[in-house]
């Protein structure tokens, strides 16, 4: 038998029960959808993270307080572990190939501005913040105070601070107050838009030392290292893990690559998409239990048209091609519907909502395609199994 | 062409063993016309399915064109039904979702035939038995006789050398009845083996050898000289 004749006696049946066969490829289509928008969702949202975490600069190695003794987060920043200082920053300023040092933490406070307030976010960074990171200052520039632990109390602010506040008033040499403090503003940040849910545009940049004053707390949140792009990162690890060490007297920090931050990521959001992915696949199993229904309501129904093709010279395994060829077909026309619905879905999300990142790797809608022929093939198995090993004098009889 | 010798047929029934077929003895030659005729229960119907190897004997030996075809697997089987046996049947069995040409095609379509072949083939029976026309209509959109007729095309389309017909009329009214069954006696002049089924005596009468069976037995072969 030809394909091509295997093809023309199988969609005939299609094209016969046409509501029939098309409710049943749509358990189908509505599975594959499924997989494929989720999947898309997961993938955009795992590169449109990958992103947002790269854009600040990838030679940075960051230190944050407290010893991670396993996967996962690190405590250290709330709170218990013996703290990182503006000292630690300086010891880790005098390694070789290190180009900037920049000791961090964050917080929350009122700032003022002629009667005007506003809850922001505050960021304690050191002088070469815009330096380190992929940030532009706007106008003005950072601090230029050499010593971090005696910073005046100056500060560059995010856009969205200077329209709200100062809004037409050129806000450098200003003096802004920041949880109650004057603060003489520098400098105005470039539009950075959100980073991971974070406004950097509705946030204010203090001195690391008075942001520990200001929100009261012991030490530094992390320590971010920027270092010659020729080095690897490997290299720059075991010297800030030594100087540490020898200041501190014991591995009491966490060290964390952008490299290796990039890459935990990358393989959680993976799994993520995975899973979500496996959550549409359980609607292809009721797609699946679809088709069986349908293949075996065929083969009761066509038991006369068995027996006579037995006694025209079919042989069993024909039949059984035939019916499997039956099955498949369903579940790939209900596949193939299945990938127009769920990348027409997942465009048409974008398009309503820009914001939420949509991506469909074609490996997915290949997969997903060839998932939808397996289970028409597993499906099909038993109602074929079961027609071409059917009695033909038996199966003649049936009318 | 075909020899059955002491073939029997034992069905289960229960716990209780039922002959449909005792020891048949017979012997077809080419281009023979039989009818076998016999009440319901007789063995006729078993008789068919046995000749047209739809069904095994329980004992004895079928020869089919000089070889054995009593030991044979399902797929030989299959393979012997293709090239050599042609069926007929009361409900014509066309395919409903095939045209007519389709129909005809199937067996050829199963043996994998070029499709060159097979197109001319099915254009000279469609024109022969007068269905060019009607190539392109579905069976429910054909008249009794016209189904019947497109059924013996398909039955004919292999060449085979024996065409089985179980009450090839019995579905039709009286002339289209005649029609039918001249279309299955003009095939005796190639030569094909014609054994029809039928409870109907004037049908029977209608072939050179008139076989009777009951409960499993022939009853009588008469061959009649014309």
């Amino acid at each position: 038998m030809y394909l091509r004749d295997l093809i023309t006696l199988t969609s005939s049946s299609f094209l016969t029960y046409r509501m029939r066969s098309f409710l049943t490829g749509l358990g189908i289509a509505i599975g594959i959808a499924a997989v494929i928008l989720l999947t898309s969702i997961g993938e955009g949202l795992h590169q449109f993270v990958l992103k947002e975490f790269s854009q600040f600069g990838t030679n940075i190695i960051s230190v944050q307080p407290g010893k991670t003794q396993t996967q996962g987060g690190n405590v250290g920043i709330f709170g218990s572990a013996r703290p990182l200082t503006l000292q630690d920053a300086d010891a880790l300023r005098r390694l070789p190939y290190v180009e900037y040092v920049i000791p961090g933490l964050m917080g929350n406070a009122e700032v003022r501005f002629e009667g005007r307030t506003r809850r922001t976010m505050v960021l304690g960074e050191g002088r070469d913040f815009g330096k380190a990171f992929t940030m532009k200052v706007q106008s003005g520039s950072f601090w230029t105070d050499a010593d971090d632990e005696q910073a005046r109390a100056q500060t560059v602010i995010g856009s969205k601070i200077q329209q709200e506040l100062f809004g037409e008033t050129n806000p450098l040499g200003q003096y802004l107050r920041i949880g109650g403090q004057r603060y003489r503003v520098v400098g105005v940040m470039e539009s950075k838009g959100q980073v991971l849910g974070m406004d950097m545009d509705d946030a204010v940049f203090i001195p690391a030392a008075r942001a520990m004053e200001l929100l009261n707390r012991p030490g530094l949140m992390e320590v971010n290292v920027s270092y010659r792009a020729d080095i690897e990162a490997d290299v720059l690890i075991r010297l800030i893990k030594n100087r540490l060490i020898e200041v501190h007297g014991r591995e009491d920090f966490t060290i964390i690559s952008q490299e290796q931050a990039l890459e935990v990521l990358s393989s959680v959001l993976g799994i993520l998409t995975f899973a979500v992915g496996a959550l549409g696949a359980i609607s292809l199993l009721v797609g699946a239990v679809g088709i069986l229904t349908i293949m075996t309501m065929a083969v009761t129904e066509r038991t006369a048209e068995i027996g006579l093709l037995r006694a025209l010279g079919a042989l069993e395994q024909q039949v059984l091609v035939l019916f499997l060829g039956e099955a498949m077909m369903l579940s790939a026309l209900g596949g193939g519907l299945g990938l127009l619905l769920g990348i027409g879905i997942a465009q048409g999300l974008h398009l309503l909502v820009p914001a939420l990142p949509v991506h469909t790797p074609w490996l997915f809608a290949a997969l997903a395609e060839l998932t939808a022929v397996t289970i028409g093939l597993a499906a099909g198995v038993i109602p074929a199994m079961r027609a071409a090993k059917l009695d033909p004098v038996e199966a003649l009889r049936a009318e | 062409m075909i020899e059955l010798q002491k073939v029997c047929r034992t069905f289960t029934v229960g716990d209780q063993k039922v002959a449909a077929l005792r020891d048949i003895d017979l012997s077809f030659g080419a281009g023979e016309y039989i009818s076998i005729m016999g009440p319901s229960g007789s063995g006729k119907s078993t008789m068919l399915n046995m000749l047209g190897l739809l069904d095994r004997p329980s004992s004895g030996t079928y020869l089919l064109d000089g070889g054995n075809v009593t030991d044979l697997n399902d797929e030989q089987l299959a393979r012997v039904r293709r090239e050599k046996i042609g069926f007929v049947f009361q409900s014509f069995h066309l395919v409903p979702r095939l045209t007519a040409a389709q129909n005809v095609e199937l067996p050829m379509i199963l043996a994998g035939i070029p499709v060159d072949e097979r197109r001319s083939r099915v254009q000279e029976l469609m024109r022969n038995y007068g269905l060019s026309e009607r190539a392109d209509h579905r069976p429910d959109q054909l008249s009794g006789g016209q189904r019947q007729r497109v059924a013996i095309a398909r039955a004919t389309v292999m060449k085979p050398t024996v065409l089985l017909a179980d009450e090839p009329t019995g579905n039709l009214d009286q002339a289209t009845g005649w029609e039918v069954l001249k279309l299955l006696e003009g095939l005796l002049e190639q030569d094909i083996t014609l054994v029809v089924v039928t409870h109907d005596a004037e049908i029977g009468a209608r072939a050179s050898r008139q076989i009777h069976m009951l409960d499993g037995r022939i009853l009588s072969d008469e061959q009649q000289t014309k």
